[in-house]
């Protein structure tokens, strides 16, 4: 042959695939929102307008995961029978940073075939904080105010960094200096939706539908929440935290 | 995205171009770019009889799938009287797309698991959403020891009262949906078959689910080159599951001859 | 050894070796914002109907939420583009003037095939790597007239076309409902169905649907004829108190320059020679 493809062409099976999506995190003093977009995509097409990718694991804990659906849906199958295991166990459910730790061991476990997973884990921790806490692929974490993953992560990050973290923001002359993490629902809320709203305007791979869950301390009031139609998840232990979950429309373009 | 417009319309992904829809020659300078992961995976197979688009919608009293009689060979129309769609058990039916000794492997597979059910005689019968997690798991499991099984498959079914319609493929996504489509029908069929039924999932009627499914088939044997008019109609009821007899759509080529040319030619 | 000094005819690709070679090197091409389209024509009774989408995308993002796909040639003549937006654009363009010249130069109405045939002529002497795939439609003294033409310069002439990434989407809808001898009413609803299947199910394509009809009288450009995606207002106001970002040093300077005009005319002190 004159030039080019003298060997034949090797077809070599890839094991991953990107599905689209976006995901994101915050937390508040004493709630934390989890929420992510509904769209699974392959290429240019639209799989389904609706496939979950936020899951509630206990009354406590929420995760959402991001990336390959395959990979997605086996490791939160796993996870949420390793939780189960434990309840049996120890007669009680597990908490947050536990569920944490036992994320980054379970995603390392597969440090040279990983799962292609991004991970974002929100709830409430035993002290009765809001917690985020955010994984990479082969299980390095870390416990944050807030975090995006997936598709649009680089148009939502920034943006939650100034809302969030306050980044590039002063404070007035002589106010008090912004605290990360201490933010009313009422306004997080509002910042996940017009994230999401935003993303789909910018994002081909982001859109059909929202999830947002928000897991609420023990005692806490929820009054906000009902102007919202947030419904409730039914609770394993009455009493304890409380776990509603808020639905939105998005563009289908 | 890719610029180059002979690629539009074809799996952007090669690990899932079923039907060798890249040309070889082209597939090195405009095929999928290979992730961060691709370097460090080994070979493994490629399909060789093939079989195409299968479709599916859910209706009034069930659900409904369609698939042609076609197993191609490459470009050859190699085997044309071919059964795609597989009943298991009296709620679940598969339509396979992708490698037929593969899926002939799977449908084996299915059925010993079937014996086991009915030996065990517990009382309890398989549904069609867990044939399709069995399913979705003998997929994942093997494209994980690097040897998938080369299909895309759609799982429908009809058990107390609630339909079931869900997608699972080589790698082992699944996802689920009111209208599914694989293949070429995925980029053909979906857009005609979303616009038909969302939203009419509980009203449709069969003859209206009918008219549907032939008129997206028509139009897949119009414009998939690897496609036969020649195909078979299934439904999963209350009756149970249902596969017709290979039938074929009317289809029209008058307005081709009032085409002259290419170019200025009146 | 002797050396050619004489250029053999035939094409020259040794700016795509270069580049190949270059980007061997790890300098790749710069990436060009593509259309990553739906875009369609179709003939009716009395005319063309054109439609596109007016999402522009740069990988997977949006880079233009209302572009406009559908180019000008002639007064009679329109060019649906698709692929490489500045290889559209340009060609387009190119075309359209050199189709005004050739209408100036003959006196006549300008044809279609004119067009097609130049830019048919043009794409396939750059073998592909012009990246404009096109829909060329128009209504001249031989009729209404509908092309696709791809980027290495082949055509295609047919009642109805579609191309781009939403081409299939599209040609769907054409195959299950388009008729011979439609009405302009017919055929306007059809070529906007057969765009909104793109921008619902093709995610290379989004946003509003542009539509133009071109009789032998006259050419309507239905610009976003329909804006099925707009976006909901959002939830919070972001406006910044004044004094949020911070500075380090503060320096202030008037920019009001003042200056003195002086007319020409005093300056001069003698009569111009006009003669």
């Amino acid at each position: 042959m004159a030039d080019g493809h003298q060997h034949p062409i090797e077809h070599r099976f890839n094991p991953y695939a990107e599905n689209g999506g976006t995901v994101l995190a915050i937390a508040g003093a004493d709630f934390a929102v989890i929420a992510g977009d509904t769209r699974q995509t392959e290429g240019y097409s639209i799989q389904t307008r609706y496939a979950p990718k936020v899951f509630k694991l206990t009354d406590r804990a929420v995760l959402a995961v991001n990336g390959f659906q395959a990979d997605c849906s086996e490791f939160v199958k796993r996870v949420m029978q390793r939780i189960e295991w434990y309840r049996h166990a120890h007669s009680k459910q597990m908490p947050l940073k536990a569920i944490a730790r036992m994320i980054q061991t379970m995603l390392y476990g597969k440090r040279f075939f990983p799962y292609y997973t991004y991970n974002i884990l929100g709830g409430i921790e035993e002290d009765g904080t809001g917690a985020v806490y955010s994984f990479d692929p082969v299980g390095s974490y870390e416990r944050e105010a807030c975090r995006a993953a997936g598709a649009a992560s680089s148009l939502i990050q920034p943006f939650l960094d100034n809302q969030i973290y306050f980044k590039n923001q002063t404070p007035a002359p002589g106010a008090a200096p912004f605290v990360p993490g201490n933010l009313p629902i009422d306004v997080v809320l509002p910042i996940v939706i017009d994230s999401f709203t935003s993303a789909t305007e910018r994002h081909i791979e982001v859109g059909d539908g929202l999830e947002m869950f928000v897991v609420v301390a023990k005692g806490r009031d929820v009054s906000q929440l009902a102007s919202l139609n947030a419904e409730e998840i039914p609770a394993t232990n009455p009493g304890e935290e409380r776990v509603f979950i808020v639905r939105r429309e998005l563009k289908k373009d | 995205m890719d610029h180059f417009p002979l690629s539009w319309g074809r799996p952007r992904n090669e690990a899932v171009d079923l039907y060798s829809t890249y040309p070889i020659h082209e597939r090195q300078r405009h095929g999928q770019q290979h992730d961060a992961f691709a370097e460090g995976v080994q070979r493994t197979q490629q399909p060789l009889v093939t079989g195409t688009s299968v479709l599916a919608l859910k209706y009034k009293d069930g659900i409904m799938m369609a698939a042609d009689c076609l197993a191609s060979y490459g470009s050859l129309a190699r085997f044309k009287d071919i059964t795609r769609l597989h009943a298991v058990g009296q709620y679940t039916l598969i339509g396979a797309g992708g490698d037929m000794s593969d899926f002939q492997y799977l449908q084996h597979l299915l059925n010993d698991l079937m014996i086991d059910e009915y030996t065990s005689d517990d009382g309890h019968k398989l549904g069609p959403d867990e044939i399709y997690h069995y399913l979705s798991q003998v997929m994942y499991a093997r494209r994980t020891k690097m040897n998938p099984l080369w299909n895309t498959m759609l799982v429908g079914g009809f058990k107390d009262g609630q339909s079931f319609m869900g997608y699972v493929d080589l790698l082992g996504t699944t996802y689920t949906a009111s209208t599914l489509a694989s293949g070429y029908g995925a980029y053909i069929a979906q857009p005609l078959l979303r616009k038909a039924v969302e939203g009419r999932e509980t009203t449709l009627t069969e003859e209206q689910a009918r008219a549907i499914i032939q008129e997206c088939m028509k139009v897949l044997f119009y414009r998939d080159a690897r496609s036969l008019n020649k195909y078979q109609i299934a439904t999963v009821t209350e009756r149970g599951v249902e596969i017709g007899d290979a039938i074929s759509s009317d289809t029209e080529w008058a307005f081709a001859e009032k085409i002259a040319g290419y170019g200025g030619q009146p | 050894m002797s050396v050619d000094v004489f250029r053999k005819g035939g094409f020259d690709f040794s700016n795509a070796r270069r580049n190949a070679f270059l980007e061997g090197k790890g300098m790749p091409l710069p990436k060009a914002t593509s259309t990553g389209t739906t875009i369609v024509g179709c003939i009716y009774a009395d005319g063309i109907v054109l439609g596109a989408d007016t999402r522009a995308t740069e990988g997977p993002i949006v880079a233009d939420k209302n572009c406009e796909k559908i180019h000008y040639i002639t007064d009679n003549i329109r060019c649906c583009g698709a692929g490489t937006a500045a290889d559209t654009e340009y060609t387009t363009a190119m075309i359209s003037s050199n189709m005004e010249l050739h209408a100036l130069s003959t006196g006549r109405q300008p044809r279609v095939a004119t067009a097609m045939t130049m830019l048919k002529q043009y794409l396939f002497r750059y073998q592909g790597h012009v990246g404009a795939a096109l829909v060329l439609g128009g209504v001249d003294p031989t009729g209404p007239q509908l092309f696709t033409i791809h980027p290495h310069g082949s055509v295609d002439k047919l009642p109805y076309v579609t191309m781009g990434s939403g081409s299939l989407a599209a040609m769907a809808v054409f195959e299950t409902t388009w008729r011979a001898g439609m009405t302009r009413e017919e055929a306007i609803q059809l070529v906007a169905a057969a765009i909104s299947a793109g921008i619902f199910n093709d995610l290379g394509s989004g946003s509003n649907v542009d539509v133009c009809v071109i009789t032998k009288d006259k050419t309507d450009m239905l610009r976003n004829y329909e804006m099925p995606n707009q976006r909901v207002e959002k939830e919070r106001k972001y406006g910044f108190r004044r004094g949020t970002t911070a500075w380090k040093s503060e320096s202030i300077r008037s920019l009001i320059a003042s200056e003195t005009v002086v007319p020409v005319a005093q300056l001069v002190t003698d009569e111009m020679d006009i003669s």
